[in-house]
């Protein structure tokens, strides 16, 4: 009996700790950032590291009954859970609640709750039941698409309620479907996209149209079996001077102000140094004062509350997205470096786990939870850093909020719980 | 490979992030400075500076209370056109002014203080400081200026101006727009004189909105008030001094012998220390530095170097004694000077042979060329014999920097072998070739500070405290540099006979219409040959009047060294204006008031237009006195009366 209960319960508790460090340090950061004059009680519930106190706690419920139930209830019930929150999500245009211009959030009474941040577990889920299943092909165009379908219809939700940085996290399941058989030509395709959008926005059409003409040449040549039809390679040229330029016209007119603002700045396209002032006071600011905050960090930081742009709240939602930029000025590189450490590891063993997974079930749906971690972490912290374009998402268990928390808790320990039954399987 | 590539990328990412941490926060970020960050306000109260007293308490330099305007470029925002055009009448300058100043303080920096306009009236503050609260970016910053108590001694108590920005790199301490002494005692005295700055360290948000003490203040500080300092000038002397100077060029410095302390520092011409505070001092400033034919920035005094003349025969005679070359019996004939080889070294009329009294207050140049030879070739080689004289006269503090707490001066000349041989080549000179230095002419070169050492060195019989110019700091002792004596190489009791000679100068020698009743005054006359280059002519100017004294012969209270440029012979300005300036010391009044009222009634600036008034003119022998118009003569009486009565 004994032995039983031991197996059942084989928690990893690697992945447990490094949780609980990233909530532990998340809170230390939200402290720092939101709090206004003396800390008087952590439960203060006008202030925000109040209610985040409270958001922990009510987290800690939320892992017991996660783990509680059996680990077989999330393969069977994927597809309604699945539902349940597309309904939400749909929901959202009926009862939703404008913050900040998106239509995300349901009020209920001063609580806001962020249906998109469930959505994610959801679709994980789902995603990971329709892959394992064992009729689904991922070679196939048919289970591509209809794979592709789960994904698209949250995303599109989540669109078309003005939430267009959460809808880029749903790319990160195309590291899902690559590892589960996509063929290479997609993980082609996908860099040639990024690479020609980008070349075409910063150097124009044509030195995108060279580029490629020069890859195709190249390709050509080096064939040394049968060379293909050369009208094949005439195609994908004229496709993609034509993808080339409609980059460039989406970039122009279909791109709202603040958006194209953003890639202008990342890219550095602006030459117009009056524009550019105007940018930076505008689009760039946040940015500007996160890198000015992290930059004086140095090595070792100012310490925990001594952060002198922290205090004089020069970071605007600092303690949300830009949280990273509170950990770079009060614990300096030391600090920071130690942030990025914990993801990477976090990630790595949610990898090395899902790998290890006996049931194509749990791998899938935990190469779907580091996959999650890995876009959000990346595009947050590198938009914090100044290496990405801005994208409002959140960082993983430290940027303030209760559904991002819980979103997350949920999308980890439900992983958590099961990997601690693999071994019950055979 | 599948499996790879969400890995490799995690790390790829994972190392990509703290490389970009590292060029952030390490690499490209220098070490943190409270001082550049613009989320602390820096607020700063400035002390008040030490105030000034001379040697009897008279306060001399006080404090008055002045405004700036000050602006940080980046937290200005536009005004509408009437506030605009209010704030400009306020600060009365032009829209124009406003831009350039502007764009001034930008180019500083856009997020530091610069200083907008500066030393605002007192009624120009009281209506600006209603308005202030419109200006955002701008801020009233209190500092305090000099307010001299009275007009005398600019070159002495120096001035206080704005820090220029190659100070600022140097010493972090000041910030733009702080006040730095420029010259005089502000100058050497500005780290005692200034305090310490207080400051207070307030933490701002975004909007730039005070939101409390950075760290509950633990870092703020107060204010210290500077020290004052009384110094060793006696302000009626000086005034006396700078009365007498008056429409001549030149320099008096009065020494205390028996403490090394500065009584009076007179150069002429001099200007009303009140003339540089204030808004006008950049423009007072730049006319007087110039004017580059009076120069009145030049102080005379401490930095005019001149061939000393016939005062450095008294060193010579010492010199030959300590040497053991002449007794003070040895005589030499003089035949109206002094022939070498087919040379002659011209002299006057008087008792002949010479022994060392005549030689001395007859100023005689063939007695000294002789103790002079006898010095040099005393030695095998005339380098050796030249290395010893040069080590004797330096040890009267000629030929160095005194290294005193003036914030000017200037080494003056001694010559050594390696002078000569630099001229003539190693052992190709002989002492006849350096035979000048007998007389004080040749290489020798000193200021009249020197001059006045030398004569206190010679009135102490062998030491001399170095000069210097203060005599307390509030809770603070005075260097012992200036309190320890410095002794010359020549010993106690070869002194009397040159004390004699100088006595006897004023008994029956070249100064002997210059006595004083009741004071037993020691001295010696000068004249120095000078020249100018006019239209590429090297052209002779009328001679400089040169005296050297100290007063009483016995335990002296007042050593004195006046230079008058082209005064012609050494007691007829020179040696009045000397013995003037001992008698009021001494006595506090003028008694010989026919010598006061000479110097007083006669310019020298005739002397001074020669050389500009593009025709011949005469010198020396040819030149006449000038006097003053009545009425500025009445004038002068008058200062002299207002002096006493102070």
């Amino acid at each position: 009996m004994l032995r039983e209960n031991q197996r059942r319960f084989r928690l990893d508790w690697i992945t447990i700790i490094l949780f609980l460090l990233l909530i532990g340090f998340g809170y230390v950061n939200i402290l720092s950032a939101s709090h206004v004059g003396e800390i008087t009680s952590y439960f203060d519930m006008s202030q925000p590291y109040g209610k985040q106190t409270v958001f922990i706690g009510l987290t800690f419920v939320l892992i017991v009954l996660i783990l509680s139930f059996e680990a077989k209830f999330y393969e069977r019930f994927a597809s309604l859970i699945y539902l349940v929150a597309i309904l939400a999500l749909l929901g959202l245009f009926i009862f939703g609640k404008d913050v900040n211009g998106a239509r995300s959030w349901y009020g209920i009474g001063s609580m806001t709750i962020q249906p998109s941040e469930f959505a994610k577990f959801a679709t994980a889920l789902a995603v990971a039941k329709y892959i394992s299943d064992l009729q689904t092909n991922m070679q196939t165009l048919k289970d591509q698409i209809r794979v592709a379908a789960i994904i698209v219809l949250p995303a599109l939700l989540i669109l078309l309620q003005n939430d267009a940085g959460s809808t880029i996290v749903y790319l990160a399941f195309f590291f899902v479907f690559y590892r589960e058989g996509l063929q290479q030509v997609y993980l082609i395709v996908a860099l040639s996209v990024i690479t020609l959008a980008v070349l075409a926005l910063k150097f124009g059409i044509i030195a995108a149209g060279i580029l490629t003409s020069v890859v195709l040449v190249a390709r050509y040549f080096l064939k040394n079996k049968k060379r293909p039809n050369i009208l094949q390679y005439i195609i994908v040229l004229i496709a993609c001077i034509a993808f080339s330029y409609s980059v460039k016209l989406f970039y122009e007119h279909g791109l709202k102000p603040h958006q194209q603002n953003r890639i202008s700045l990342w890219l550095r396209l602006e030459k117009d140094p009056a524009k550019l002032e105007l940018m930076k006071k505008r689009e760039a600011y946040n940015l500007i004062q996160s890198e000015q905050a992290i930059s004086s960090g140095g090595w070792t930081g100012k310490g925990f509350l001594q952060g002198t742009r922290t205090t004089g709240k020069f970071v605007p939602e600092q303690h949300t997205d830009y949280i990273f930029s509170t950990v770079g000025e009060e614990w300096g590189f030391l600090g920071s470096a130690f942030v990025v450490l914990l993801f990477i590891v976090l990630i790595i063993r949610i990898l090395y786990l899902a790998e290890s997974q006996k049931s194509q079930f749990s791998r899938v749906y935990g190469y779907g939870v580091a996959s999650i971690f890995f876009v959000h972490f990346t595009i947050n912290t590198g938009m914090v850093m100044g290496l990405i374009p801005t994208v409002g998402i959140p960082l993983p268990f430290f940027s303030y909020g209760g559904s991002g928390l819980w979103g997350f808790t949920i999308l980890l320990f439900i992983f958590i719980k099961l990997d601690s039954n693999k071994i019950n399987e055979w | 490979m599948r499996k790879l590539l969400l890995l490799a990328s995690v790390i790829l990412v994972g190392l990509i992030f703290v490389a970009r941490l590292f060029y952030l926060q390490v690499y490209n970020s220098t070490a943190y400075n409270i001082f550049e960050d613009s989320a602390i306000k820096k607020e700063f109260t400035y002390p008040k500076r030490g105030y000034v007293y001379d040697r009897n308490g008279k306060l001399l330099v006080a404090n008055q209370p002045s405004y700036d305007v000050m602006v940080i470029p980046r937290d200005v925002e536009p005004l509408d056109s009437t506030d605009f055009y209010e704030f400009c009448n306020l600060l009365k300058i032009t829209k124009a002014d406003y831009i350039k100043k502007f764009q001034k303080a930008k180019n500083y920096s856009p997020r530091l203080p610069s200083p907008f306009v500066q030393q605002l009236s007192k009624s120009d503050y009281a209506v600006l400081q209603e308005k202030m609260r419109k200006y955002t970016g701008f801020y009233i910053q209190k500092r305090s200026l000099r307010s001299y108590q009275t007009t005398i001694g600019a070159n002495v108590l120096g001035d206080i101006g704005e820090v220029n920005k190659s100070i600022i790199a140097k010493q972090p301490y000041y910030r733009l727009g702080d006040l730095i002494g420029k010259q005089g005692i502000e100058k050497t005295y500005e780290n005692t004189l200034r305090g310490t700055k207080g400051i207070t360290f307030i933490q701002k948000d975004r909007f730039n909105k005070n939101i409390g003490p950075y760290k509950d203040g633990i870092y703020d500080t107060l204010p210290k008030p500077g020290k004052d300092i009384t110094i060793t000038i006696e302000s009626k002397l000086q005034a006396y001094g700078e009365l007498l100077m008056k429409n001549k060029r030149g320099g008096i410095v009065a020494i205390e012998p028996s403490s090394g302390e500065i009584l009076a520092m007179v150069s002429g011409p001099s200007y009303n220390p009140n003339l540089l505070v204030g808004r006008d001092r950049s423009k007072n400033f730049n006319k007087l530095y110039r004017d580059s034919i009076a120069k009145p920035l030049f102080d005379r005094g401490l930095q005019a170097m001149y061939p000393p003349g016939s005062p450095f025969k008294t060193l010579n005679a010492l010199v030959g004694l300590q040497e053991g070359v002449v007794t003070t019996k040895d005589r030499f004939s003089c035949a109206l000077g002094y022939r070498y080889g087919n040379r002659k070294m011209g002299c006057h009329v008087h008792r002949s042979p010479a022994d060392m009294n005549i030689g001395i207050y007859e100023s005689c140049n063939a007695y000294f060329a002789n103790v002079y030879r006898r010095i040099i070739d005393k030695y095998d080689s005339p380098a050796e014999g030249m290395d010893n004289w040069s080590k004797h006269v330096k040890s009267f503090g000629l030929g160095n920097y005194l290294n005193n707490d003036l914030s000017v001066g200037q080494p003056g000349k001694v010559p050594t072998a390696e002078t000569y041989n630099r001229g003539y080549g190693k052992n190709r000179w002989y002492t006849t070739f350096t035979l000048s230095n007998a007389i004080g002419q040749g290489e020798v070169l000193a200021t009249p500070i020197q001059l006045a050492n030398m004569a206190a060195a010679i009135g102490n019989r062998g030491y001399y405290y170095t000069p210097h110019i203060i005599k307390t700091i509030e809770d603070e002792t005075i260097p012992n540099k200036f309190t320890t004596p410095k002794y010359t190489t020549i010993d106690k009791r070869h002194f009397e006979p040159v004390v004699q000679g100088m006595h006897d100068v004023y008994n029956k020698g070249t100064a002997k219409r210059l006595k004083v009743p009741g004071i037993e005054i020691c001295g010696k006359t000068g004249t120095a040959e000078n020249f100018a280059i006019i239209d590429s002519v090297k052209t002779q100017l009328t001679d400089h009047s040169i005296f050297v004294a100290f007063a009483p012969k016995d335990n002296p209270k007042i050593a004195i060294a006046v230079f008058v440029e082209n005064g012609y012979y050494g007691s007829r300005f020179a040696g009045r204006m000397a013995s003037l300036m001992i008698e009021y010391y001494i006595k506090g009044e003028i008694t010989r008031t026919d010598m006061e009222n000479f110097v007083l009634r006669y310019s020298l600036e005739h002397e001074y237009e020669k050389p500009f008034s593009n025709e011949p003119f005469g010198i020396n022998r040819k030149t006449i006195l000038d006097p003053i118009d009545e009425k500025d003569f009445q004038q002068n009486i008058k200062i002299k009366a207002e002096i006493n009565k102070s």
